[in-house]
Order: structure tokens, then C-alpha cells, then sequence
């Protein structure tokens, strides 16, 4: 965040040519000449070079990474990355035992499922949209599948039938916004009531779950070094987000996602499947709520209609504070990650904390929310 | 048709009819392109030029007549098809991602892939290869929206002929673009011309249409005029063809002005002066000024785009605040700090954006024109609806609105016909000051005359005007001071006795290269 007010003078002939260009449009070369030297800065900031990494540039060299790094379009996401790093660095001073490998992948195993939702969410936002139905969805996906393993389905057949209905009424909901042209806010909010409508349907009362792959999925633990171990959630969630990266980013459907978020009809224009890709990405959010809710049985073992209430907004809150736009357009899958890693960070210090109560949790969630969305607007703005 | 004199067309539009609620947009126009051919598409603004690019690119469907590709009868049904036919477009207003690469601008859509996904490196490589190709120096890694709107639309035309088009429609490509870019834009149209590529050029600029257009179709209020080849049409006769009506009114305006500012210049040097700003800036923006403005006086503001004569508007219009400096009017000071306040000083700023930060598209005629009116007495004196109707009827008549429908909603009208109906919200208010920021900008002749002529007219009546213009020719002729901008700074102000052209051209360029 230091990085935002000490921009150093040494950056502003990059940005002069721009800076007036929302309103008035500058001309000629010297503005070719401007653009070229942003590239350069921003070149700098992709490479990554460590801050002051070459001594001899000492000071001045810190300076313009900075200034790199504010200009960058990956800014936000590092700010995300730099206040990870940071809470934890501080709960390993403060508390003895923080610090450890376990303590960091216990961040993962705690979170798998948050971590698929807001993956889903990350593609919604990206086309200006949002996704208020994937909490209650989590919910109907574990009543479905605790029902269903009651009744003596199994488990393969279970799964398969709760990622088909997650992803049925992501779509439904899709296809609603498209062809009625209505809000992704109040349609999704419709399907938020419907699918926790649903879970009152199956049962009102918690089930719980004895078949043996789940009960192994919520106990097996995967080695992956000496003493740390992580669960096979971890594994699905990060295929999950390796999927949704490549996705996003080297195929035609995920630029068209970016496309989309841009607004207006350039997209249209630009001959890009855009009616097809704005249905798509709320089947996709409803496919990743789905497997996020086999997860989140996997980690608690029961289905209960009330469970996973406002874990929408948890979502939400991550790829915010992950550094993606909420009018869409811009925005990281990876980035979206570490909201949640920061989200859960959070709740493990709390908890380290001792003394203080859960909710502490949600304050500071919403105080840093508020110190996000203030800063993208900053920096959005010292883009334009 | 004898094959010997005229090739086949490439592209043959017949009878092409479309109606909007309240307009026909396009009557029966026939329309044709020949390979290697630029065609130029003539017309003032609501002659229906926009609606026939519209409806060969796919954005619009035709209620009647036929289109044929080669021979071959084509149905468009969305600017994708179009695309896949060929026919590729670059709109006026860029219609391009500035939060995407430059490189996935130009190719997206069509990118090389490799196992199903994309291959960015040679996306870029090819990306960059056009770029090259049209001699534009910009990584095509960085981000669109951080180049010029000038780049952009450069960007834009390289994206259209990547998918080696057969039909390359430009509209204006050049209203963003200064001298050396349209040249370099000019050689890229050539060399696509020689390769057979058939390009449907429509500017505003005549002396371009001339430079560069074989062939032009004239429109006229939705209806074909006639299709003419260049050497055949007399610059003169095109004017008339497309206005129908001659213009004697522009040189009118020119001697009345110029007698004017005399007159003005030695009456105002006593009086208190409507608006004066001493000192005033902004950081970053522009740099502190003194301006003048008297009561019916007409300030011009010259420069080149980025010169900051928008920037000053701005601070004088309340939409942007000062960090230093006064401004006075008649004498009291006053804090312009919100459009607001300034429009309680009865100060009036028209916006460059029309789309944006001026008519509400969704809204009708009535509702645009009363809008400001309305906000001025306050929501809870309603205007009442005769009094409504009584006021788009006049301003209607006045200002010349097409179609004449107070009920027809703003998106149906050209940008000429929006230009006026903000014009008539502002005038509604009956302001002091009224700022015009390009006003003119994409309008066609006849339309300019029009609004030229009323901006004579209201100062003459009283009301102060500060205009802004990038046509020099265009702000010699209305201005009684001139105000000249450069490198966000303002460099000179002079009445406009005896100035040229070139002498203002002086002012702009001298010191540019330091």
C-alpha cells in the first residue's frame, strides 16, 4: 500500500501522455513515445525483479519498482500477495507454532471449498456479473448428497447427480439473465431462495453421512513433505483452479469472459460468441458451487439445510479482495486464491488469538474489503 | 451493364429499407462496391450513412431489399457473420477492449491456437507483424487502454484487415487522427486497395474524400441522392447534393463577427467582465490561468487535442475542481466547485462526450430538452406537461430537430440531431455562459452552419459562449477572442482582428519541438 503513495517522480513522464486521455485526446508521436516507456515499466514489473535486487541501483531502484508495480495491471493482485505474506509474517512473530508448513496448508484443506466456489465466482464477476445463489447451493448439494447416500446410492452416482443439478440450475439461471435480459443480481438472488427452498424439501433436520468414501475422503491425508499433510479437497480444488487458469487464459471462451467484462458491444462487434459465454459462466459458477458442496461434505460429513448461509458473500469478499473488478473485465483466477488464503489467514490468527471472539473475523474481513475496493478504485483510477 | 466499363460489384445492395419507432431510417437505397475501389458514403448526419454500414455489417436487420456478395445473395444476421463473409468494420467510436492486450485486440476471435488454446506467442508475433506492417510502434503485450485514442483506432484497423478482408468499411477512421496519421492511414488504404480489397470510407472531411475515394454515393434524409465517380463531381455540387440548399450563411456569419469583435474588444475593456478567472488550475490537468469572458462575447479555445482547452472548460463549466487561483463573476468571487454551482451562476457546459456526459438515449426528444429545466426549478415543481410539449415544439422548429417528433427517443436520432436537442436543453435554461465543448465534432455541413449560425445569433442577444472547436477555420469564424492552448498551458489570447489561420498555427506549433 506504501507503493501507492510514494509513486515516485521518476514514473510520471510515463504516465503524462495518458493521463488526460479519458477527456481529451492527446496526438501525435510523442505520445507513441510515452506508451513506449510504460511498456518498459510495466515489462520490469512482469519480470518481477526484487525489490532493490541489484544493490547498486539501491533507493532509486526500490522507487521505480514501485512505481513499476502501481502501474502494472497485476498491481492489486500483488498488493493481495504482499498483505499474505505480511499477516503472516506478523501471526509468526506473535504466536508461537504459527509458523509452519502445516499452519499454511492447513489454509488450503480448511478452505478447499471456498476456494472452488470463488474460482466460479471469479468468472461471473469478470463479465460484470454476480452469483448470490452458490451459498445456498453449497447447501442443497450436501442435503442431496447426504439423502441420497441415506437412501443407499452410491457414491459415484451421488457425486455425478449433484454436479448435474449444480450445474442445471446455473445454467437455468444463465440462460434466465440472457433471455429475459434481467440482473444477474435479482436472478441469482431467485435462485439463492429456490436452491435453500429446495433443502427444506429434502429435509429440515441435519443428515448425517456414513458411507464409507466420504467418511475415507474426510479422513485420508496425503503426505506431502516431512509432518505436512493436506486432503484430497485440496488436490480437486487446486485441479480446479489449474483448469479454470488455463481456461481464462488460453482459450477463446475465457478472452471473450475479459471480453465481456469490458461492457458495451465491442465484444459484440468483435464477432465474439458473447450470448453463448454469458450463459456459460453461470454454469460454470453452478458446477464449481456443486463441487464445492461435495467438498464441504467431504469436510463436515452431513447435510443440513441452514449450513453454508452468506458463504456467497465469502466468495464474493475473496475475489474482491483477490484483486478483481466488480464491473468486471479485470481480474486474476490466482488472485482470487489468495482472497481466500488471506480470508482464512484471518480466522487462523483469530483463532491463535485465543481470547477473541469468532466475529472479530468478520470485522476485519469487512474493514479490509473497504480498504480494497477503495484502493482499486484508486488505481483504476490512476490508470485511466 | 457492360462488363468492359464497369466491373462486377462486390457487394450490391438493393432497395435496403429500415424503420426505428418514429424514423425511416433508410428508404429503398441502392448501394454498390467494386473490388479495389474506395467508395465513399456521403451525407449530412441523420441522412442514414450510419444505418446502411448498420445494416451490411449485421447490426441491423432490413425490413426489405436484398444484399448480394459476388453474385451471391447474403443474409447477415450479426457483425459475426459479417465477418465470416468478409465484411469487416471499424466504427467511429472504437469499439475495441481497452482491458485486454493490444495483441488480443487485433486477434481475438481468431487467434492461432495450439492444443485447443490459444498460442499467444504467436498471437503477439502476428499481432505484431500487422502492427509493423502499418508502421505502428506499441508492444503488443500492453494493455489497449493505455495507448491514445489515435493509436487505438489504428489498432482497430489493424485488427480489421487481419482477417484479410474483402470488404473493409471505415466510419470517420479519421476524426481522432492528426495530418501525419491519416497520411499513414491513407498509404494502408492504398495498399489494401491495390490488393483488391473494397473500402467504404465515410468522413466528414471533404478534402480527405477527395484524396483518397474513387467513387461516392450520396444519401440524403434516408433516400439515395445518386452515385457518382470522383472526377465526375464538383466539390460545390456535392455540398449541394448533400444538403440540398445552399449556405450562404457561413460567410454571412464571418463578416458580422469580425465587425463585431472589434466593437466588442473596445466596449469590454472598461466593463466588469461576466467571468473572470485569474490564477486558476488544476494539478496534472492544466496549468493556472487567466481567462476573460464578457457578456456576449464569443471566447474560442484553439489547440490541439491534449492542449487542455477541454481541461479549461471544464474548471469554468464546475465539472472539474481548482486547487488554485479565483474566479469571479461579475466582480463577486464564486466557487464553481460542481456543475452544479455553476449552473447557479447560470454557466452551462456542453461536454465533448455526447454520448456519455450529455443526451440520455433512452429518454425522448421532450425529456432531453427539459431535463436541465427542470433540474434547475427542482423535482418538486414539476414543469407542467403543455408547458413540456410547448418547449420541444419550439426548440424543435427552432433548432431545426429531425425527425420533428418530441416523443421519439433520443438513440433513433443522428449524432447531428442529439447535438442539437442538447443544445436546446441548455438553451432552455436560458444560460449566461454556455460552454460549448466540440460541438461540431462529426456533424455535416448543413448541421454546422446551423449551429454555427445560432451561436452568432445568441451572442449578439447577450449570452456569453466559450467554444471549442479543432476546426481553427471554424473558431476564427465565430469568435470575437481567440484563447490559444498548448501543452496544458495557456500560450495566447487575442481578439480576432486580422488573425489567420496560419497565425494560430504559429502559435500552436511554435515551441511544440523544445
Amino acid at each position: 500500500m506504501t507503493a501507492t503513495t510514494n509513486r515516485p517522480a521518476g514514473a510520471e513522464p510515463g504516465r503524462g501522455g495518458t493521463a488526460g486521455g479519458g477527456s481529451d485526446r492527446a496526438a501525435g508521436a510523442g505520445l507513441l513515445m510515452s506508451g513506449r516507456r510504460r511498456e518498459a515499466g510495466r515489462r520490469a514489473a512482469g519480470g518481477g525483479t526484487p525489490p532493490g535486487g541489484s544493490g547498486a541501483t539501491g533507493q532509486h531502484g526500490i522507487a521505480e519498482w514501485l512505481g513499476a508495480v502501481v502501474s502494472s495491471r497485476y498491481a492489486s493482485v500483488l498488493v493481495t500477495l504482499a498483505l499474505l505474506i505480511v499477516t503472516f509474517a506478523v501471526g509468526s512473530i506473535r504466536y508461537e507454532g504459527f509458523f509452519s508448513g502445516q499452519v499454511a496448508l492447513n489454509l488450503f484443506v480448511d478452505n478447499a471449498f471456498l476456494i472452488v466456489l470463488a474460482v466460479g465466482m471469479t468468472f461471473v464477476i469478470l463479465t460484470g456479473g454476480i452469483d448470490l445463489s452458490v451459498g445456498s447451493v453449497v447447501a442443497l448439494s450436501t442435503m442431496i448428497a447426504a439423502s441420497l447416500l441415506q437412501s443407499g446410492w452410491s457414491p459415484p452416482w451421488v457425486i455425478l447427480i449433484v454436479l448435474i443439478v449444480g450445474t442445471t440450475l446455473g445454467l437455468l439461471v444463465g440462460l434466465v439473465i440472457y433471455y429475459f435480459d434481467i440482473q444477474p443480481f435479482i436472478a441469482t438472488l431467485a435462485a439463492m431462495f429456490l436452491a435453500r427452498g429446495f433443502c427444506y424439501v429434502i429435509s429440515t433436520n441435519s443428515i448425517s453421512i456414513v458411507d464409507p468414501f466420504f467418511t475415507a475422503m474426510a479422513d485420508a491425508r496425503i503426505p506431502v513433505g516431512p509432518g505436512l499433510k493436506i486432503t484430497p479437497s485440496v488436490i480437486v480444488a487446486l485441479i480446479v483452479v489449474a483448469i479454470a487458469f488455463v481456461v481464462l487464459h488460453y482459450t477463446r471462451t475465457g478472452r471473450t469472459v475479459y471480453a465481456i467484462g469490458n461492457g458495451g458491444p465491442s465484444a459484440m462487434l468483435m464477432g465474439l460468441p458473447v450470448r453463448r459465454t454469458k450463459v456459460l459462466v453461470y454454469a460454470i459458477s453452478g458446477l464449481c458451487s456443486a463441487i464445492a458442496g461435495v467438498l464441504f461434505t467431504f469436510y463436515t460429513l452431513s447435510g443440513y439445510s441452514l449450513t453454508a448461509v452468506g458463504m456467497e458473500l465469502d466468495a464474493i469478499a475473496a475475489v474482491v479482495i483477490g484483486g478483481t473488478l466488480l464491473t468486471g473485465g479485470s481480474g486474476f483466477v490466482l488472485g482470487s486464491v489468495l482472497g481466500v488464503l488471506v480470508l482464512g489467514l484471518i480466522q487462523t490468527i483469530i483463532s491463535f488469538e485465543g481470547t477473541l471472539s469468532s466475529w472479530w473475523t468478520r470485522i476485519v474481513i469487512g474493514s479490509l474489503l473497504l480498504v480494497f475496493i477503495i484502493l482499486q478504485r484508486v488505481l483504476t483510477l490512476r490508470r485511466r | 451493364m457492360s462488363v468492359a466499363v464497369d466491373p462486377v460489384p462486390l457487394v450490391e445492395m438493393s432497395h435496403i429499407s429500415i424503420s426505428f419507432p418514429g424514423v425511416k431510417a433508410l428508404d429503398a437505397v441502392d448501394f454498390r462496391m467494386f473490388p479495389g475501389e474506395v467508395h465513399s458514403l456521403m451525407g449530412e448526419n441523420g441522412a442514414g450513412k450510419s444505418t446502411l454500414i448498420k445494416a451490411l455489417t449485421g447490426v441491423y436487420g432490413i425490413d426489405s431489399g436484398t444484399i448480394t456478395l459476388d453474385g451471391e445473395p447474403l443474409v447477415i444476421k450479426s457483425p459475426a457473420e459479417a465477418q465470416n463473409a468478409g465484411i469487416s468494420t471499424v466504427y467511429q467510436e472504437i469499439n475495441l477492449l481497452p482491458n485486454l492486450s493490444v495483441a488480443e485486440n487485433i486477434m481475438l476471435g481468431r487467434e492461432p491456437r495450439r492444443f485447443g488454446g490459444i498460442a499467444w506467442k504467436k498471437t503477439r508475433a502476428m499481432a505484431a507483424e500487422l502492427l509493423t506492417q502499418m508502421r505502428l510502434d506499441i508492444d503488443p503485450a500492453s494493455l489497449l487502454g493505455s495507448h491514445s485514442l489515435a493509436v487505438q483506432q489504428l489498432v482497430a484497423i489493424a485488427r480489421a484487415i487481419a482477417v484479410r478482408a474483402r470488404v473493409l468499411i471505415l466510419d470517420e477512421p479519421t476524426s481522432s487522427l492528426d495530418a501525419d496519421e491519416v497520411a499513414e492511414l491513407f498509404r494502408v488504404i492504398r495498399s489494401l486497395k491495390d490488393n483488391g480489397v473494397a473500402i467504404l470510407f465515410v468522413s466528414h472531411f471533404l478534402d480527405q474524400v477527395y484524396e483518397i475515394a474513387d467513387r461516392l454515393t450520396v444519401l440524403r434524409n434516408g433516400a439515395l441522392v445518386g452515385e457518382y465517380r470522383i472526377e465526375e463531381i464538383l466539390r460545390i455540387e456535392l455540398v449541394r447534393k448533400m444538403i440540398g440548399k445552399e449556405i450562404a450563411v457561413l460567410d454571412d456569419i464571418d463578416t458580422r463577427t469580425r465587425a463585431q469583435a472589434v466593437e466588442t474588444e473596445t466596449a469590454t475593456a472598461t466593463a466588469v467582465p461576466f467571468l473572470e478567472a485569474s490564477g486558476v488550475g488544476r494539478k496534472g490537468s492544466i496549468e493556472p490561468f487567466d481567462v476573460r469572458i464578457s457578456e456576449g462575447e464569443v471566447v474560442g479555445l484553439a489547440g490541439l487535442l491534449g492542449s487542455g482547452r477541454t481541461e479549461l472548460a471544464r474548471i469554468i463549466g464546475g465539472a472539474d475542481r481548482t486547487d488554485s487561483g479565483e474566479i469571479r463573476i461579475e466582480g463577486k468571487p464564486r466557487r464553481l466547485s460542481t456543475a452544479r454551482s455553476a449552473l447557479k451562476d447560470r454557466i452551462a457546459y456542453s461536454s465533448e462526450d455526447r454520448k456519455r456526459e450529455g443526451i440520455i438515449e433512452d429518454l425522448t426528444v421532450r425529456d432531453n430538452i427539459v431535463l436541465a429545466l427542470q433540474a434547475d426549478r427542482g423535482w418538486f415543481r414539476r414543469i407542467p406537461r403543455r408547458r413540456q410539449d410547448e418547449l420541444a415544439a419550439s426548440y424543435i422548429q427552432a433548432l431545426g430537430i429531425r425527425p420533428a417528433n418530441p416523443e421519439a427517443l433520443l438513440r433513433n436520432l443522428s449524432g447531428g440531431n442529439q447535438q442539437k436537442v442538447l443544445l436546446a436543453r441548455w438553451l432552455a435554461i436560458a444560460p449566461r455562459l454556455l460552454i460549448l465543448d466540440e460541438p461540431t465534432r462529426g456533424i455535416d455541413v448543413g448541421a454546422k452552419a446551423e449551429i454555427q449560425r445560432l451561436v452568432a445569433n445568441l451572442a449578439e442577444e447577450g449570452m456569453s459562449v466559450l467554444f471549442i472547436s479543432a476546426e481553427l477555420e471554424e473558431v476564427l469564424r465565430l469568435s470575437h477572442r481567440i484563447v490559444v492552448m498548448r501543452d496544458r498551458r495557456k500560450i495566447a489570447d487575442l481578439p480576432n482582428e486580422d488573425v489567420t489561420v496560419t497565425e494560430i498555427m504559429g502559435l500552436i506549433a511554435s515551441g511544440a519541438d523544445a
